[in-house]
C-alpha cells in the first residue's frame, strides 16, 4: 500500500518536474536537456508578447476577484436575511454558475455581447455629435472582466455564506440588543468574523481568473491572456521558454493558494 | 430603510449580473439553436429545429465524451480509493495533512501547463523511446484514447481523492477493529464496512469529475491531436472556425440535456444504492 501511494505522488509530480527541469536547459531543443541555463528566463522576461499577455492576465484577475468579493459578499450577507422564492432562484442561479462548463459560459457570453453590439454600435453612432469618431463596442478587456466575475462572484457567494452559516447569531443579536445600528453591527461584529472568508474566496477567484483558458479563449476578442499565449505557442511547438512561463506561473499559483490556505486554517481555529 | 430593503439591495447587483452574465447568455444560447446560420457565419432569426436534426453529424464528440469521461472517471476512482484509503486509515496524523496537502497542490495549478507536460511523457522522445532500449518498438501514444484517458485521469485525480478521503477520515475506526475482532477476513471488512461507508465520498468524487470532464477542451486538444475530440472541441470548432452559431448553439443545448439526464440517473442510481445499505444495516 505505502508503495502504491508512493506511485501516485511519482505520477502526480513528475509531469511537473519534467516542465521545471527542461525550463533550465540549455539548448533550444525542448525534449534535450543540453546543461543547466537560466537563459529561457530571461528570453521570457524578455519576450514583449509575454509581458503583454501577463499584463493582461494580471489586471484581468485583480479588478474580477475585486469585484466579485464586494458583490458575493454583499450577496452572501444579505442572503443570510431572505426567505422565499427569492432566496431560491439566486441559489437556483449560483448553482448553475457552478455547474455549466466553463465552454459552455464562454461560447453563450461570446454570441450574447456580440449580439447586443451590434445593435449598440449602430445606435451609439447615430447619437454620437457629428463630426467625431463614435466609439464601437468589442469583445476585450471589460467583458473578460465581466464574464470572470460573474463565475468567480458565485464562487465568493458559497465561500462567504459557509462562514456566516458557522457563525454564532448570538454576537450580532447581542449587538442589535445593545442598540447598535445594523451597519454598525455589520462593520464591528459581522465583517471582521467573515474576512478570512472574503480573503480566502479573493485568492481563490484571483487564481481561477489568471488560470482560466476557455472563458477567455472566447471572450478576450483581440486580447492575448497569459494561458491564450500559453496554448497558442504549444500548438506551435513546445520550447523551453514556454517551460520556463510554466514554471514561473505553477510557482506563483502556488504561493497564492498557501497564503489562501494558511489564512482559512488560522480562522477556523479561533 | 427596512431590513427587507437592505437586503435586497445588497443582493441586487451580484443578481443583476448573474442576469446579465449568465441568464441572458444562456437564453441566447437556446434562442439561437432555433434560428439558422448567416450565408457569410453568424446568425439569423427563424424558428427551426433544422439544427438539432443535423446533430448527428456531431455524433462522434458525443460518443467519444459519452464514453471517455464515464471511463476517465472510473480510472481515476480506481487509482484514487487506494490512496484515499491509505491516507484516511493507515497514515500517522501527524503526516496526514501533508500528505493530503501533496494530492491537491496539483490541482490548483495551470491545467494546461500540467496537461501539455504529458506530451513530452507520451511523445516519441518519451515513453515509447523508453520502450524501444527494452526492444518494444511502434509503440504510439501520443493522440490516441489512451492519451487522453491518462490526462483526464491526471489532471482531475486530485478531486477525486480528496471526498474519498473526507468520507473515510470520518468513518470510525473502531468498526474496523471490530468487525476483524469477530473474525472478518480483511477484505469483507472492506467489502462490508469501509466500501459501503465511503459510497457518499465515491458518490461525490464522481460526480465532480464527471460533471467537469463532459465540458473538457484542452485535454483532447494537446493529447488527442485532433483525433480524440470531445463535445467541447466540436464547439470551439463551430463558434470559432466554421462560426455556425446556430447549429453551435444546438449542440451546447444538447451537451447540457446530456449533463443533466445523466447526472440525474446517476443521483437516483446513488440515492438507490444508499437505501440498501441502510436495509443492511438494519438487518
Amino acid at each position: 500500500m505505502r508503495i502504491y501511494s508512493l506511485f501516485v505522488y511519482v505520477f502526480l509530480y513528475t509531469p511537473i518536474a519534467i516542465i521545471a527541469l527542461f525550463s533550465f536547459s540549455a539548448g533550444r531543443s525542448a525534449s534535450q536537456f543540453e546543461g543547466f541555463s537560466l537563459k529561457w528566463y530571461g528570453r521570457a522576461l524578455d519576450n514583449p508578447f509575454v509581458m503583454d499577455a501577463l499584463a493582461n492576465s494580471l489586471f484581468v484577475a485583480f479588478v474580477s476577484a475585486t469585484l466579485a468579493s464586494i458583490l458575493g459578499t454583499l450577496a452572501a450577507v444579505g442572503l443570510q436575511g431572505m426567505r422565499g422564492p427569492a432566496r431560491a432562484f439566486f441559489d437556483a442561479i449560483i448553482y448553475i454558475a457552478v455547474m455549466i462548463p466553463g465552454i459552455v459560459i464562454g461560447i453563450a457570453t461570446l454570441i450574447a455581447l456580440v449580439t447586443v453590439f451590434d445593435v449598440v454600435n449602430p445606435w451609439l453612432a447615430n447619437i454620437w455629435p457629428e463630426g467625431r469618431e463614435p466609439p464601437a463596442l468589442t469583445m476585450g478587456r471589460p467583458s473578460l472582466i465581466a464574464a470572470h466575475t460573474m463565475f468567480t462572484l458565485a464562487l465568493v457567494v458559497l465561500i462567504v455564506r459557509a462562514r456566516l452559516q458557522g457563525l454564532e447569531s448570538a454576537l450580532s443579536e447581542a449587538s442589535a440588543d445593545l442598540y447598535a445600528p445594523p451597519m454598525r453591527t455589520f462593520r464591528l461584529i459581522t465583517l471582521p468574523l467573515i474576512a478570512p472568508a472574503i480573503l480566502a474566496g479573493f485568492l481563490l477567484s484571483f487564481t481561477f481568473s489568471f488560470d482560466d483558458f476557455i472563458i477567455a479563449f472566447f471572450v478576450a476578442g483581440s486580447e492575448t491572456t497569459l494561458p491564450i499565449y500559453i496554448f497558442s505557442s504549444i500548438r506551435r511547438g513546445v520550447t523551453p521558454e514556454i517551460n520556463a512561463i510554466g514554471t514561473m506561473v505553477m510557482l506563483a499559483s502556488l504561493v497564492l493558494l498557501v497564503i489562501a490556505q494558511l489564512i482559512l486554517r488560522r480562522s477556523n481555529k479561533r | 430603510m427596512t431590513e427587507r430593503e437592505r437586503n435586497w439591495l445588497m443582493v441586487a447587483p451580484a443578481g443583476v449580473w448573474l442576469l446579465v452574465m449568465l441568464v441572458l447568455p444562456l437564453s441566447v444560447v437556446l434562442i439561437f439553436s432555433f434560428g439558422e446560420r448567416a450565408p457569410a457565419g453568424g446568425w439569423v432569426p427563424a424558428f427551426t429545429f433544422e439544427q438539432y436534426a443535423n446533430l448527428p453529424a456531431r455524433l462522434t464528440a458525443f460518443q467519444n465524451t459519452l464514453t471517455l469521461a464515464p471511463l476517465g472517471t472510473l480510472a481515476a476512482l480506481i487509482i484514487a480509493y487506494p490512496l484515499a484509503y491509505q491516507l484516511a486509515v493507515r497514515t500517522d496524523p501527524r503526516w496526514k495533512t501533508i500528505l493530503l496537502v501533496l494530492v491537491i497542490v496539483p490541482f490548483w495549478t495551470s491545467i494546461l501547463i500540467r496537461s501539455y507536460a504529458w506530451i513530452y511523457i507520451l511523445g516519441g522522445q518519451g515513453l515509447p523511446a523508453l520502450l524501444e532500449i527494452f526492444g518494444i518498438e511502434g509503440v504510439r501514444l501520443i493522440y490516441t484514447p489512451f492519451a487522453v484517458t491518462v490526462g483526464i485521469v491526471y489532471g482531475y485525480l486530485p478531486l477525486m481523492v480528496f471526498p474519498i478521503y473526507v468520507a473515510l477520515d470520518r468513518l470510525d475506526k473502531r468498526l474496523l477493529e471490530a468487525s476483524s475482532d469477530l473474525g472478518a477476513w480483511p477484505l469483507t471488512t472492506f467489502l462490508r464496512v469501509t466500501l459501503p461507508m465511503s459510497i457518499s465520498g465515491i458518490a461525490t468524487g464522481c460526480m465532480l469529475v464527471f460533471i467537469l470532464l463532459m465540458g473538457e477542451f484542452l485535454i483532447p486538444a494537446l493529447l488527442g491531436g485532433g483525433k480524440v475530440f470531445f463535445v467541447g472541441n466540436a464547439l470551439v470548432d463551430l463558434f470559432l472556425q466554421s462560426r455556425n452559431w446556430a447549429f453551435g448553439s444546438a449542440v451546447a443545448v444538447m451537451l447540457i440535456l446530456v449533463m443533466l439526464v445523466t447526472v440525474t440517473i446517476y443521483m437516483r442510481l446513488i440515492a438507490r444504492l444508499s437505501a440498501t445499505r441502510e436495509d443492511v444495516s438494519i438487518m
